[in-house]
């Protein structure tokens, strides 16, 4: 037995290391920030790079002229490599309004090969490098479209490009940029774009404006680069915090300091309604994290078990855990449980600048806008999706129903209650009642839901994205919900592309569809609804296909006024006309929540600020404390299974077991 | 009354059972073979507890049209359960639970706003006070037991009078056992599932009962049809191929192993992608999704069944080979008598033990699968009820805190019962048939 | 000898030919070059310029199987079933429709699905065959009966029933492993030992019978039963005939699988995060990038195809019996 004893022993020694680090032995100890991604990113290529989890990494290594203001509320641009805010000036003779960016001189790039050893500024020309780079089809830019008609030049641009063979060879960009790009002197750039159109300058925090150094874009032309995943997809390259040291999508991405950093320092001013040690950090060297893991974390169960286990420093929460982490007090507040906050774990909770929405399809001809009755239908089926129910169960109450198209924390916000679907009780924004949408439906022509010309319940389609199990609640609920009005819907759940297609050809009635936005401007969400941005017709992001020309009006006046007050009121008739039609239930904005481990600091919700990374701090020391601590392996059924086997083995010994068989 | 395209397929394999047994009884031989299968209690067992999974997949393949929007089609089964069908909860609640798993906001008598279980829509009603729900069960269970035990020893009582039931060879004492123990559980499942979910209610509040028992249908179907398909394939070519020798073997084997190179996975993906695209592009001939649904079930089977029939060619020719070399072929044939007849009448009756044995291992591998491919995300439609979609939730519940484990119960209990019994079955008709292969 | 294979490495071209026109067709008739482009575009700002852009970058805008603008052999090389199916015939498997070059990544990730189907394929194969060997030692006692429910027993178990109780239960609960994760430098045993602990589980009922089947084959042979009689223990009888003479077969059937271990383990790999070909594999059917799945339906065919061969050779050369001129 004493074999056994030396092997408990043995065991419980290696337990110090936990057996279950799922990093290198050494990197828990060092001052790594670790963290996880649920889907490899397409690509990081700057000029391409546009999904949130490919921001996550671009937004640290490449720095855009602009970058929003972490601690400020609401969001606020500054300069990131500009001395200070682009100018503009409007020149009415052209109709043109021109930005003057002026760089700073002392930012450099992450060292790479193609620089040699040299330290590589950045100069105006890089910038214009980047957009030239986007005019290029072949680079496939997915804003190219939205800049050809802004950028001055930009058309002849893109025909110049067009007009070339297709080869493998560099394209050398400098010096053909579009003609509103002017390069006045090394650090200073002039950019034209038509007409008046203030939120330009969002487009400056993006990294399709982050500079792009030729050197670099020649090196990764050369032949058997590709080959070698050897991209701007896979190893960009820019002046930001981070550079990639480690890019393996199918495992692992790893953020290294970037030693060429240029002075960049904690903000001394923040927003009021921040915790009070936001400004604790105050003006330290930035970045204060030596390194960044991800890791290609695939399924939910595993990210939060590690998490829990210390071995993740942040984790979203998921519906199935939520109750484990978070409370809800009566008045719907979020809180942790008692069982996180001893593990002394941070709540992070914002509600998300993106809309989650259920869309009418208004070419569809019973319930589109051809059907003037089809309105009250409509309407009815926006009182009838309690959408409140929808945020309680499958959201556990994260998520806010929206009361129109643009989500709160932007300049003209719909925080109002919706007269259509909604009634003030008190203060109390109240959803309306189920007879109410009865009463609709009759002046729709559908009493209790039944169809005049079949005399059966009304047959309604609902086409969605699904493939997973997973979808099938949800589904079954939304059903739940028509069927409150007697109507019976009918689910064509398909995939991506096949949804896709259904809705670029008109041929979907009732859909979800959701939109993030991506700059701060009201205008963001109004242009969903613009008719000159129709799916069908044009291929636009007006995916419900509604026309409405009074509607058209007011967005193009929106779209050129600043933030005023008088553009806030243009914008709440805009909303109210939207509301009244009923293009879309507007459904719920999502309430981002996630959790962090005590020992990270400086995590404020920025929903705009990719580059947030530079700003986080942790404490080593605790962070292997709590891993020694919840991690220790449990033994006793080592014991346990070693005695079962002596036992059978001695069974197999004994002698009335021991005669064996002759053959 | 409504019939669905599987509903059809269910009937007509069930149907097509019943012949090959009746054909049996006319062929001596065999029908002494299956009286040695029939001689082992466990086989016998395991028998009664197939029949009971076909009735249930029968009841469940009788579909109704209701004016009921929310389920325009209900079946005899959905009909036979009653609360177990239609008792739907908002959320989770654990088995034999009053209580919700899930908390609400709502103002207590005094005033105060709390945040806390709910009792349950649709179970323990009965109940005056909450306190006595240990006594309720312990009461309810014993009487539905009871009912189950006694209904269920009339009925082996009445048939014990009856002249079949007169061969002494065969183990009726354990098969009457396995009767009443299983009638009393059902009895009790039924009973208890009125006034409670016996195994707990899902993401939002379906019994869990009620899903395992729907899953019934979709894994019997999976199993049973795709097995049905791929018979017919892999008999012909194997058959053909050990016969005819020569270019037609050289065809088949290169057609099999071309199909077996293919990763099958793979080759099931793009095919279930291709019908996927299908159904969409047709989707207005579907009146209901669970038509579709229904659709995409049975091109699963076809799919399956398309890569599936390779393995038992294999061996049918192998054996065809052999065969055909034997003295009374080689006979029958030097008298000109035609390769139809040949096959028909000395390699078919040869090749049947093989067959059998390779279907009923199907059938159990195919059930397996079934639960692998809606991982993976291409097999049955995940609207419908099926072990696999399960299986699939449980995954992510078995994160929650309280752990929800009665999803994954339910799937495994279900599956595992069944390919037991189908496992235990397949061992014995292959210890019967094929001896060599057991010792 | 030589002759022999050489003609059976003939007959790998038609089928591997074969396989490549099954899966072109497949993969061009279930999802346009449009479809393709469209998913990997996403949803925001898509236009038509860009998908054509998109389309001729990845060369989907050529023609599917005759180019009447070209001159030339360019008429069928400057096709889609020239560049993305013909050229799968010499390994070069292009670039996925994310933008990644396919050849680098199976290089990068075979290596990982090997260390985890090695080792549980092999440690596999010696517990079943041990266990085998137990219960045919012990053949018709309670051992016997009680292995033979027990492997029955575990056939019956779903595989991703042992997956999920493993994961949860061996690592969340009692953390004696990583969760998930994969770290080739060091200790890589750490991420490999649960899946491969939970695969060899999983697989040792079917195992079992399959080994004790041929073993008992071999132990009611006379040879055996006559070196019993003559005095031998029961042990030598199954160290030196039953065990030898039950090789063969087992090693045929052993050697066939081999070379698909390459593929990786699909449920294993993504369930443990392994960046192997099997996790590849599920991502590439997930995000229906059409031309990794391509490559690894040829991957695939080519090991299999490669295994036959290897198992022919084997017999030949294990059992000199058979005759190289028999199919």
């Amino acid at each position: 037995m004493s074999w056994l004893v030396a092997l408990v022993c043995l065991l419980s020694l290696s337990a110090q290391a936990a057996w279950n680090n799922p990093y290198p032995r050494g990197w828990v100890h060092e001052n790594t920030l670790f963290s996880a991604f649920s889907a490899p990113p397409k690509t990081l290529d700057p000029v391409k790079a546009y999904n949130s989890n490919e921001m996550v990494f671009l937004g640290n290594i490449v720095e855009p002229p602009l970058q929003y203001h972490y601690l400020k509320r609401p969001y606020q641009l500054e300069p990131l490599i500009l001395t200070e805010m682009p100018t503009s000036s409007y020149d009415a003779a052209t109709n043109t309004t021109s930005y003057r960016l002026h760089l700073r001189d002392d930012i450099a790039y992450a060292p790479h090969v193609a620089f040699g050893a040299n330290k590589r500024f950045v100069t105006a020309s890089d910038l214009a490098y980047a957009i030239t780079r986007m005019a290029d089809r072949t680079n496939g830019s997915p804003i190219l479209d939205m800049m050809l008609p802004l950028i001055v030049g930009m058309s002849d641009c893109v025909k110049q490009f067009d007009a070339l063979a297709k080869t493998n060879t560099w394209r050398d960009y400098r010096n053909r940029q579009p003609s509103g790009v002017e390069i006045i002197d090394e650090h200073t750039l002039m950019i034209r774009i038509h007409g008046v159109y203030p939120p330009f300058v969002y487009w400056l925090a993006m990294p399709f404006f982050a500079p792009i150094p030729w050197e670099v874009d020649q090196y990764y032309a050369q032949p058997g680069m590709r080959e070698k995943n050897q991209s701007w997809s896979w190893l960009p390259i820019g002046t930001g915090a981070y550079y990639l040291s480690e890019n393996n999508p199918n495992r692992r991405m790893v953020l290294q300091r970037n030693p060429n950093f240029h002075a960049d320092f904690y903000p001394s001013e923040a927003s009021p309604d921040l915790p009070n040690n936001v400004l604790d950090d105050a003006g330290k060297r930035l970045p204060m994290v030596d390194r960044v893991v991800y890791a290609l974390e695939k399924e939910a169960v595993p990210y939060w078990a590690k998490f829990l286990q210390g071995y993740y420093d942040a984790s979203g929460v998921s519906s199935e855990v939520f109750d484990q982490a978070i409370q809800l007090d009566a008045q719907g507040k979020l809180s942790l449980t008692p069982v996180m906050q001893e593990k002394g774990m941070q709540l992070l909770s914002s509600v998300a600048t993106s809309l989650s929405y259920l869309g009418f399809n208004m070419l569809d001809p019973l319930i589109g806008q051809e059907n003037p009755n089809a309105k009250y239908l409509r309407q009815a089926i926006s009182i009838a999706i309690d959408y409140e129910e929808d945020i309680a169960i499958f959201l556990n109450g994260r998520g806010l129903v929206a009361q129109g198209p643009i989500p709160p924390g932007i300049s003209g916000a719909s925080e109002d209650c919706n007269p259509i679907t909604h009634q003030l009780n008190g203060t109390q924004c109240v959803r309306r009642s189920l007879l109410e949408a009865k009463t609709l439906m009759a002046k729709a022509g559908y009493p209790d839901g039944l169809d005049p010309k079949t005399g059966k319940a009304l047959v309604l389609y609902y086409d969605t994205v699904s493939t997973g199990a997973d979808d099938k609640a949800q589904l079954d609920w939304m059903r739940k919900q028509f069927a409150k009005l007697g109507i019976q819907l009918v689910i064509r759940a398909t995939d991506y592309n096949r949804f896709q297609e259904k809705m670029r050809a008109g041929n979907a009635q009732i859909f979800t569809w959701g939109w993030n936005a991506d700059y701060p401007d009201a205008e963001n969400f109004l242009f969903l609804l613009v008719g000159s941005n129709a799916k069908v017709e044009t291929g636009g992001e007006n995916a419900s296909n509604y026309h409405n020309k009074q509607f058209d009006a007011l967005y193009a006046q929106i779209a050129r006024l600043p933030d005023t007050a008088e553009r806030r009121a243009l914008i709440a008739k805009a909303v109210s006309i939207v509301r009244e039609d009923a293009p879309w239930v507007f459904g719920l904005f999502p309430q981002n929540v996630s959790l962090f481990h005590g020992w990270v600091h400086n995590v404020y919700p920025n929903l705009m600020a990719n580059n947030t990374l530079k700003y986080r701090r942790i404490d080593v020391e605790k962070r292997e404390q709590a891993q020694a601590l919840w991690n220790q392996p449990v033994l006793w059924p080592f014991g346990f299974i070693g005695v079962s086997i002596i036992g059978l083995l001695l069974m197999l010994w004994l002698p009335p077991y021991r005669k064996r068989n002759e053959l | 009354m409504l019939l669905l395209w599987s509903d059809i397929v269910v009937w007509l394999l069930v149907t097509s059972l019943l012949y090959f047994f009746w054909r049996l009884k006319q062929d001596t031989l065999l029908r002494e073979r299956w009286q040695l299968v029939a001689q082992s209690r466990i086989a016998m067992a395991s028998t009664i507890v197939l029949l009971a999974f076909v009735l249930i997949a029968l009841a469940d393949s009788l579909h109704f049209r209701t004016n009921d929007p929310y389920r325009p089609v209900v079946s005899a089964l959905d009909m036979s359960l009653g609360n177990i069908a239609t008792g739907q909860e908002k959320s989770y609640s654990a088995p034999f639970a009053i209580e919700s798993l899930w908390q609400e906001t709502r103002q207590t008598d005094d005033g105060r706003v709390i945040r806390a279980p709910v009792p349950l829509q649709h179970a323990g009603k009965q109940l005056d006070n909450p306190n006595d729900l240990s006594r309720d069960l312990w009461q309810r269970s014993l009487t539905f037991l009871s009912i189950g035990i006694i209904l269920a020893s009339l009925i082996v009582w009445m048939l014990s009078h009856l002249s079949v039931f007169s061969q002494t060879a065969l183990p009726w004492k354990s098969a009457a056992i396995t009767f009443i123990v299983l009638c009393g559980f059902l009895v009790w499942l039924w009973g208890m599932g009125q006034s409670y979910h016996v195994l707990g209610t899902g993401k939002v509040g379906e019994d869990v009962l009620y899903a395992s028992l729907k899953g019934v249908r979709t894994g019997i179907l999976i199993g049973g049809l795709t097995t049905l398909l791929t018979l017919p394939f892999a008999v012909v070519m194997g058959i053909v191929a050990g016969y005819f020798k020569g270019w037609v073997d050289d065809v088949v084997q290169y057609l099999y192993t071309t199909l077996n190179a293919v990763p099958g996975v793979l080759l099931i993906a793009s095919a279930m992608l291709l019908a996927q695209l299908y159904l969409a592009q047709h989707a207005d001939v579907f009146a209901s999704e669970q038509e579709r649904a229904d659709v995409r079930l049975l091109l699963v089977c076809l799919v399956l069944g398309l890569t599936g029939w390779t393995g038992l060619a294999r061996i049918l020719r192998a054996e065809s080979l052999k065969l055909r070399e034997m003295e009374y072929v080689k006979a029958a044939s030097a008298f000109g008598v035609s390769h139809v007849r040949i096959i028909g009448r000395h390699l078919l009756p040869n090749l049947g033990h093989l067959v059998l044995i390779s279907a009923v291992l199907d059938f159990s591998g195919l059930v397996l699968a079934e639960a692998v491919l809606s991982y993976v995300g291409i097999g049955v439609d995940p609207t419908m009820p099926s072990w696999g979609n399960m299986i699939n939730l449980a995954r992510q519940e078995l994160n929650r805190e309280p752990v929800v484990w009665w999803n994954l119960l339910g799937a495994f209990v279900g599956m595992f019962t069944l390919v037991l019994s189908v496992n235990l079955l397949a061992d014995r008709v292959q210890h019967v048939f094929n001896p060599r292969a057991q010792g | 000898m030589i002759q022999y294979i050489l003609r059976r490495l003939l007959w790998l071209f038609p089928i591997l030919l074969m396989v490549n026109l099954l899966t072109f067709i497949l993969f061009f008739v279930v999802n346009s070059p449009d479809d393709m482009a469209r998913a990997q575009l996403g949803n925001k700002y898509v236009t038509d310029a860009a998908l054509t852009a998109w389309k001729a970058a990845r060369g989907y805008d050529l023609p599917l199987l005759w180019n009447t603008n070209a001159v030339g052999w360019d008429v069928l090389t400057q096709t889609i079933f020239w560049q993305k199916s013909v050229q799968l015939m010499v390994f070069d498997f292009g670039v996925s429709d994310a933008g990644r070059a396919i050849g680098a990544d199976l290089a990068q990730r075979a290596w990982p699905s090997l260390w985890l189907a090695l080792p549980s394929f092999m440690i596999g194969l010696c517990v079943n065959i041990a266990l085998a060997l137990l219960l045919v030692m012990f053949r018709g006692q309670w051992l016997d009966k009680l292995g033979l429910v027990l492997t029955i027993v575990i056939m019956s178990i779903s595989g991703l029933f042992f997956i999920i109780g493993g994961q949860y239960v061996l690592a969340k609960l009692w953390h004696w492993f990583p969760i998930s994760g994969y770290e080739p430098d060091g200790d890589v045993w750490r991420f490999l030992l649960l899946p491969i602990i939970l695969g060899v589980i999983a697989g040792v009922g079917s195992g079992v019978r399959w080994y004790r089947s041929i073993l008992l084959e071999e132990a009611d042979k006379d040879f055996a039963r006559t070196a019993r009689a003559k005095g031998l223990s029961l042990w030598q009888v199954m160290h030196r005939h039953v065990l030898p003479n039950g090789l063969l077969p087992i090693l045929t059937g052993v050697v066939a699988v081999l070379p698909l271990l390459f593929m990786g383990s699909l449920i294993m790999e993504s369930f443990f995060g392994i960046p192997g070909l099997g996790s590849y594999t599920i991502d590439a059917i997930n995000s229906q990038d059409f031309a990794i799945v391509r490559a690894m339906v040829y991957l695939g065919a080519v090991l299999y195809v490669f295994g036959l061969i290897i198992t022919d050779i084997t017999y030949a050369w294990a059992d000199p019996r058979v005759r190289f001129g028999d199919k």
